[in-house]
């Protein structure tokens, strides 16, 4: 008697429950189609154009997809872009320095930016502000004109040079402007924010008691550092690291502002492969392998951040 | 021993300040210089400032940067905050790993990847159904919504993961449907997030060079291009200046708005004497 | 007193009362682990109903489900005869005080005291009413016009209860209710809470850790363990009558004795302790074998501690060394040590102001204890 009474109304109700439920997969849908459209189809055209042949068209390479003469449809995958990139000496070397110095300045950031993280966690609410604040400010300043800063600091007749010149310590410029040392400046200037953000993200959350418990306990400062505030940090250090690391090995304007071509990375190498020798084959090559190197730290930093989301 | 090491660190962090700010000093205080060469001082001058505005070509790059950085800020603030809030909220659902996937993959990914991508999937699409007919204003919006809306995502993360589940259950009981939540509730919450987020893909916008340069045409510079094109070949005066000016707009902006935070939060903490007041006066009244 | 005037204060002891709130074969489960694990549960209008148990007891769950915001994996909630299951939080007649109070941040008191009037598309005029009735009532009428963080937490407490009870629900459902508050607001709060119970006539349904809590609100307490109730009783009689070890331990503390019967009569058992021959006496028969293995449990203030033997030996006594004394203001609490080994709690009021290190009896100092067949219980589990 009861259900008879009820069942237009919760009739009604489901249909009010669909029309509720379908801007759910509106918000999930919007997104997830756009990155399908423009992120993951993308990247698939690239795998694609790897593994086709070069050719003087538009577009300039293969299609994978052939019919054949007996009217077959042939499946032509090439992989003689990857054995280019592997038997050519200067494809492997600019992979193994673009390696290197992403390395190199990730341990500079490191270096610089612990101490700095450390002393901003350790001052008074007030100065920690201001201070992270001034840290931030860069970053939401141009990239592109904070390398063209350096420009200016070290090119031959820049303001390093002219400085050492004045005091003397010099007769003759140094060659700073266009070489490798350069490009760790650059590198290291531009990422270090990136550094000490995570790192003090991490030491905040830090319990200051345990320092106060381990010196208690009778360790030194040093030992207090070495058994207590790195192995927490960790975290951060890895979280820090992965920031400058991963995007300085990809790193593109930097390797060309600073280092003028006489520092080969391979995001030049890609750029140039493209848009000067327009062998889109070997640029989509070059791109996969890049990434099959950053795989590994990629997945490590998306592990990183999925677990840091899940303890909140 | 602890003063030693906290002089240490007041050092380091001196040092590292220096290193951040002398550069862009620097750049400033030859911004002013007459001389056409940059780094031979030739006496204060205001001329390479005067001499910037009277460049069509700047004025053009500026006006295409800003028009891009906006669409892409409004459009990136609403797919991510709704894929923000699609991973926070909705549990499990098919496709989820994916999803998570492609939403955080454009934070790492080298720039160079990205710019090539699209750029091909440009061409094919143009080639497949003739659009984008022409590359410029489109396909560098398009290229920076997909790489900023990870940002913005990320910004609704965690606002989201901070925020009270039960104010959401709690509106439900109050007789709101979930869309009228959704309206009500979470995103007057999460509109702070999301003012967050559009002020940084506006300025990732802004920033971008390499991905711009895959993916523009013939004759559609944003500024980051203009520049480049530039200072490519050394160092020019007239950049100094434009970099001068870019530099102090955003240096004030964010200070505003650290000025404001700071604000809010003083009448944060007014409030809450307010109320521990209160509540000590009722106890005394009892 | 007749027996029908007795059932309208006490409604689940008339066969023929209509539950309020309905709950057959509920049960929960999130992946292989089971919150809620198949219960029966009947609540009488007008009740004050308390959920008791520790965290991850599946109280909190059960709540939800009442409050539609967890579908159950089976079983039924009927409110006042209605099947809520496929009904939406959002239609449900209930209303739920959050424990974290989930006051709107971004609007004022009175914004959120109306928000859920203004849903039910209720006039403007009629609104404002129903929100100044309310916030009078809950005394915070000066306070409509400040946000939910420019209160301090009690006040936070009472905009929340407002804002759930202004929609005038059936069934007013509330999760650790007090919870936020400190000590003195809390006893405070529950007095008020039952006043404005009674006042209503709502049915009230609470979740909460807290024992103390829930014997001083509830007409009835569930007490809940691993998704399932333990017991269901007055606070009385799950206090005095606990039918489980488990439910005599969580609420308040007790001397539990483990023994076989060796004689059971219809009006009253008789327990030997398995360590010694000591004899329990208990006044009350048992459903269950001679030579069953069966638990004896003694409130620690039941317990009577005397420096002299008593006159007749027989059962119901014990003796020991005091081991500890704590001095806890209205109240000093013995742990005696048994010939056995066994340590027992008693505890006795502080009637007089004891003099400085004057006790009842001293440490060392060898004790008998004592109690009357009506004070203990025979727990068969």
């Amino acid at each position: 008697m009861e259900d008879t009474a009820s069942q237009p109304s919760t009739r009604l109700q489901q249909l009010g429950r669909t029309l509720q439920s379908s801007w759910r997969s509106v918000v999930v849908g919007l997104p997830f189609f756009w990155l399908l459209l423009f992120f993951l189809i993308p990247f698939a055209i690239v795998l694609k154009i790897s593994f086709a042949e070069s050719l003087i068209a538009s577009p300039p390479f293969s299609t994978l997809l052939q019919w054949g003469e007996d009217g077959a449809l042939n499946l032509r995958i090439l992989f003689d872009n990857f054995k280019f990139l592997a038997e050519d000496e200067l494809y492997l070397n600019t992979y193994l320095n673009s390696l290197k110095v992403a390395l190199i300045s990730t341990i500079w950031c490191l270096l610089i930016g612990y101490p700095i993280a450390y002393a901003i966690v350790r001052s008074d609410p007030a100065t920690k502000n201001v201070l992270l604040m001034l840290i931030i400010l860069p970053f939401w300043t141009s990239f592109l004109l904070r390398v063209y800063a350096w420009m200016g600091l070290l090119a031959d007749q820049g303001t390093i040079n002219s400085f050492l010149i004045w005091l003397g310590i010099i007769d003759e410029p140094i060659r700073l402007l266009y070489s490798q040392f350069a490009v760790y400046i650059g590198i290291v200037y531009s990422y270090l924010p990136f550094m000490i953000l995570p790192l003090y993200a991490n030491m905040e959350k830090l319990d200051m008691s345990l320092h106060e418990a381990a010196s208690d306990l009778g360790a030194k400062p040093i030992t207090t550092f070495l058994t207590v505030t790195l192995p927490l940090t960790l975290p951060g250090i890895v979280a820090g690291s992965l920031l400058v690391f991963i995007p300085a090995t990809g790193e593109y304007v930097i390797p060309d502002l600073l280092g003028g071509g006489n520092v080969l990375m391979i995001g030049n190498v890609l750029f140039n492969e493209f848009n000067s020798n327009h062998d889109w084959p070997v640029a989509s090559a070059v791109a996969i392998v890049l990434l099959i190197v950053l795989v590994a730290p990629m997945m490590l930093y998306q592990r990183m951040q999925s677990r840091e989301s899940a303890a909140h | 021993m602890q003063k030693k090491r906290s002089t240490f660190l007041f050092s380091m962090l001196c040092f590292g300040l220096a290193f951040l700010y002398v550069p862009i000093f620097i750049l400033i205080i030859y911004s002013f210089n007459y001389s056409k060469l940059v780094p031979i001082w030739g006496g204060w001058s205001t001329r390479w400032y005067t001499k910037l505005f009277e460049s069509p070509e700047v004025w053009e790059a500026v006006m295409l940067s800003l028009k891009i950085a906006f669409v892409n800020a409004c459009f990136a603030t609403l797919l991510g905050s709704l894929a923000g809030l699609a991973l926070v909220r909705f549990g499990r659902f098919k496709g989820r790993t994916l999803f998570s996937g492609m939403i955080s993959a454009p934070l790492v990914m080298p720039e160079v990847i990205t710019g090539l991508s699209l750029l091909l999937l440009f061409i094919t699409l143009s080639q497949l159904i003739g659009w984008p007919s022409a590359r410029g204003f489109t396909t560098i919006t398009i290229a920076h919504i997909t790489f900023s809306m990870a940002y913005v995502a990320v910004i609704i993360q965690s606002r989201l993961s901070g925020m009270d589940e039960s104010l959401e259950d709690a509106a439900l009981d109050l007789g709101a449907k979930p869309f009228r939540v959704l309206l009500d509730i979470t995103l007057p919450i999460l509109a702070p997030g999301m003012l967050a987020g559009w002020l940084l893909a506006f300025t990732l916008s802004l920033d971008d060079l390499v991905i711009a340069s895959f993916v523009t045409g013939p004759g559609s510079n944003t500024l980051p291009i203009l520049i480049y094109s530039r200072i490519r070949l050394g160092l020019r005066p007239d950049i100094n200046a434009l970099a001068t000016i870019m530099i102090v707009t955003v240096a004030i902006g964010v200070l505003l708005a650290a000025w404001i935070m700071w604000r809010q939060d003083k009448q944060r903490q007014r409030d809450r004497k307010l109320a521990a007041g209160d509540s000590l006066k009722h106890d005394l009244d009892d | 007193m007749s027996q029908a005037a007795e059932t309208v204060d006490r409604p689940w002891l008339d066969a023929d009362a209509q539950p309020f709130i309905k709950i057959r074969g509920m049960t929960k489960r999130f992946g292989d682990f089971t919150a809620v694990d198949n219960v029966d549960l009947d609540i009488y209008k007008g009740e004050l109903f308390s959920l008791l148990g520790g965290s991850g007891c599946g109280k909190s769950t059960l709540l939800r489900m009442m409050a539609g915001f967890e579908s159950p994996t089976a079983g039924t909630v009927h409110i006042d005869g209605t099947l809520m299951n496929e009904i939406p939080a959002y239609e449900r007649p209930v209303n739920m005080m959050f424990q974290s109070y989930a006051l709107f941040p971004h609007m004022t008191v009175a914004k959120n005291v109306a928000y859920g009037l203004v849903r039910d598309g209720l006039g403007k005029s009629e609104v404002t009413k129903r929100v100044d009735e309310m916030l009078d009532m809950v005394e915070l009428g000066d306070f409509s016009k400040r946000k939910p963080h420019q209160l301090s937490g009690g006040q936070q407490q009472r905009v929340a209860l407002a804002r759930a009870l202004v929609k005038r629900p059936k069934v007013l459902l509330l999760d650790e209710p007090l919870g936020a508050l400190d000590k003195r607001l809390r006893e405070q709060t529950q007095f008020e809470l039952m006043n404005l119970q009674e006042e209503l006539g709502v049915t009230f349904v609470v979740v909460t850790h807290d024992q103390e809590e829930a014997m001083t609100l509830s007409t009835r307490i569930a007490v809940m363990d691993q998704g399932k109730f333990m017991q269901i009783g007055t606070p009385t009689e799950i206090y005095e009558t606990p039918d489980s070890r488990h439910v005599a331990s969580f609420i308040g503390s007790t001397n539990i004795f483990q023994g076989f019967v060796v004689e059971n009569k219809p009006d009253h058992v008789l327990v030997q302790s398995r360590r010694d021959d000591s004899l329990f006496y208990i006044d009350h028969g048992l459903d269950v074998q001679e030579n069953a293995k069966v638990w004896v449990a003694i409130r620690p203030e039941k317990i009577r501690l005397s420096k002299t033997p008593p006159k007749k030996a027989g059962p119901n006594q014990l003796s020991g060394i005091v081991q500890d004394i704590g001095y806890l203001g209205r109240m000093s609490t013995y742990k005696v040590k048994l010939t056995n080994d066994k340590i027992v709690e008693i505890t006795h009021p502080n009637q007089v102001r004891p003099k400085s290190g004057e006790h009842l009896a001293d440490w060392e100092e060898k004790v008998y204890l004592s109690w009357e067949p009506t004070s203990a219980v025979v727990l068969t589990k």
